[in-house]
């Protein structure tokens, strides 16, 4: 569904991915984990097209995406809720999650997908008023998934959702990552927090230094001597 | 108590443009982030372009209303997709030195065909007046103050009650946020930098019956739009319209008791206090 083939970044002269490759198929769960700073979110940014400077192929549904506008990108259900949340604080939650549905792909279906975020998140429904700026951390996490799930994402990219949260938070996001999961939807979850997120994943790859050091599926990964040591420190 | 009302109610005349001259600076400086100090030059524009459509054609600038309005959005337009377009990534620095060489430019062009001559456009109008009670008013400004206050809560609404007015307040609060919501925002910030110009361009429209039009017209109105636009919290435009009622009142009471050579005084020291007490705007909030 998703490729990238051979994918070189930069900012400045600092080159952040290098010949990066992936592959994201149809209906599955896969997680991208790595150290802070090892480029997953830069890898986000050239899929959204935010980054400008890369070489590379980006193919979605056999479509190359790596010519497009941001805007062009979302119109193909390529959506990610990015990684510190970056709500709208000044809008209401309704607001920010309206907002979701701006590209035209779900533009006309606004009432209903509203319907159904509010469905699955019914908090937010009970905030739907309040500002964005003043919920707590872990609402802002829903209102960004729920911002994001109303553009009817076909491939729903997530980076570090459970990024400062208090560990029982972090457990509800999982499960409500898991819930979105059962309807179909194809994620791509970029994580930090490694044991919760290869527990989920169908498929995983271990990024550092901007490149792929590893590949598997998430028990064999988690069973892994080198992820066991780097990252959970056993 | 009677002079002071009517002063102050000249004062809130007056600020009524003041306002609808601020709101479009205050909508590309919060959506497009760009510092445009070429704003009041389109402000000359209208003028220009309501005078000469009044001395060839006839009609008085409330007929060619329409028309002149399209024309400033036409070159709002064409000024954003021609020069604005090019500088929306560059440094800070180098937008102001565009702005402000753009608003030279558009002066020397004013003085190179229009000539540093006032032209005022005389019709029946000009010097109407009304009484409300004991108060007498001047029927172009009463008139000005109405369309002025009119479009500017227009664009207020517009921006609270749209869709693509919340696109706008959202590309302000976060720009890359916006983009992955599938918001094309360089659309969005031609289309707020057009509204800007259009509504400047239409205070400027609803000044020409009694007021001057020549080549460094623009450059007061920008000067005050920027004072008034710093008092209201910069990109806020309810900011913009209470500050530019704020300074039309100012300015009136520093005439009538200080005299005409203290009204601009009266703002800028104003505007001094306010940057040294509330350097977040009257209105704003830190
Ligand atoms: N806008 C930017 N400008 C310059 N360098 C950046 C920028 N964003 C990220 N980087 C650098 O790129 C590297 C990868 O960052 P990032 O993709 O955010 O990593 P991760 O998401 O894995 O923590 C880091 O060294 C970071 O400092
Ligand atoms: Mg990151």
């Amino acid at each position: 569904m998703l490729k990238l083939s051979n994918v070189n970044s930069f900012y400045g002269e600092v080159q952040v991915l290098k010949d990066l490759s992936l592959q994201i198929n149809q209906g599955e769960i896969v997680t991208l984990i790595g150290a802070n700073a090892a480029g997953k979110s830069t890898m986000l940014s050239c899929i959204s097209r935010t980054v400008k400077s890369f070489t590379g192929e980006i193919t979605f549904e056999d479509h190359r995406i790596d010519g497009l506008r941001p805007d062009q990108v979302v119109d193909h259900g390529l959506i990610q809720v990015p990684e510190g949340r970056l709500l709208f604080p000044k809008l209401t939650v309704r607001e920010n999650l309206e907002l979701g549905a701006y590209s035209k792909r779900s533009r006309n279906n606004r009432k209903e997908r509203l319907e159904y975020v509010y469905g699955l998140l019914p908090k937010m429904k009970e905030r739907s008023n309040q500002m964005a700026g003043s919920l707590s951390g872990g609402e802002a996490q829903m209102c960004a998934i729920g911002r994001g799930l109303m553009a009817d994402p076909k491939l729903l990219m997530l980076d570090e959702p459970s990024l400062g949260l208090a560990p029982i938070i972090v457990l509800e996001i999982m499960e409500l990552i898991k819930n979105i999961r059962k309807e179909g939807m194809t994620i791509l979850l970029v994580e930090q927090n490694v044991r919760q997120s290869l527990k989920l994943a169908d498929r995983a790859y271990v990024i550092e230094n901007g490149r792929i050091l590893m590949e598997g599926n998430g028990k064999e990964l988690l069973d892994s001597n080198e992820v066991k040591k780097a990252y959970l420190g056993i | 108590m009677e002079q002071i009302l009517q002063v102050f109610i000249s004062g809130i005349l007056s600020g009524g443009i003041y306002a609808l001259a601020s709101v479009g600076l205050a909508l590309i400086f919060g959506v497009v982030g760009l510092v445009n100090f070429a704003h009041g030059e389109y402000l000359m524009l209208a003028m220009y372009i309501a005078y000469w459509i009044f001395n060839i054609v006839g009609l008085d600038p409330y007929q060619s209303l329409l028309i002149n309005l399209v024309v400033m959005a036409a070159i709002g337009y064409i000024t954003f997709k021609v020069i604005m377009e090019r500088v929306l990534d560059s440094d800070h620095s180098i937008q102001m030195l565009l702005t402000l060489a753009l608003s030279m430019v558009l002066q020397n062009l004013a003085l190179m065909f229009f000539k540093a001559d006032y032209r005022n456009i005389r019709i029946d109008m000009t010097n109407d007046i009304m009484n409300i009670g004991f108060i007498t008013l001047n029927t172009p400004r009463v008139l000005a103050f109405i369309i002025a206050i009119g479009a500017s809560v227009l664009l207020y609404l517009f921006l609270q009650k749209t869709f693509t007015g919340a696109a706008m307040r959202a590309i302000s609060q976060n720009g890359k946020a916006a983009q992955l919501m599938g918001i094309n925002i360089k659309s969005i910030y031609c289309l707020a930098f057009v509204i800007g110009t259009t509504l400047v361009g239409l205070a400027g429209l609803l000044i020409s019956p009694i007021y001057p039009a020549f080549p460094t017209v623009g450059a007061s109105f920008s000067t005050l739009a920027f004072i008034v636009v710093v008092l209201g919290g910069l990109s806020s435009v309810p900011g913009a319209i209470i500050g530019g009622l704020f300074i039309g009142v100012i300015e009136s009471f520093a005439g009538y008791f200080a005299g005409p050579a203290y009204q601009q005084a009266a703002y800028f020291l104003l505007f001094i206090l306010v940057l040294i007490f509330k350097p977040n705007g009257l209105f704003g909030r830190s």
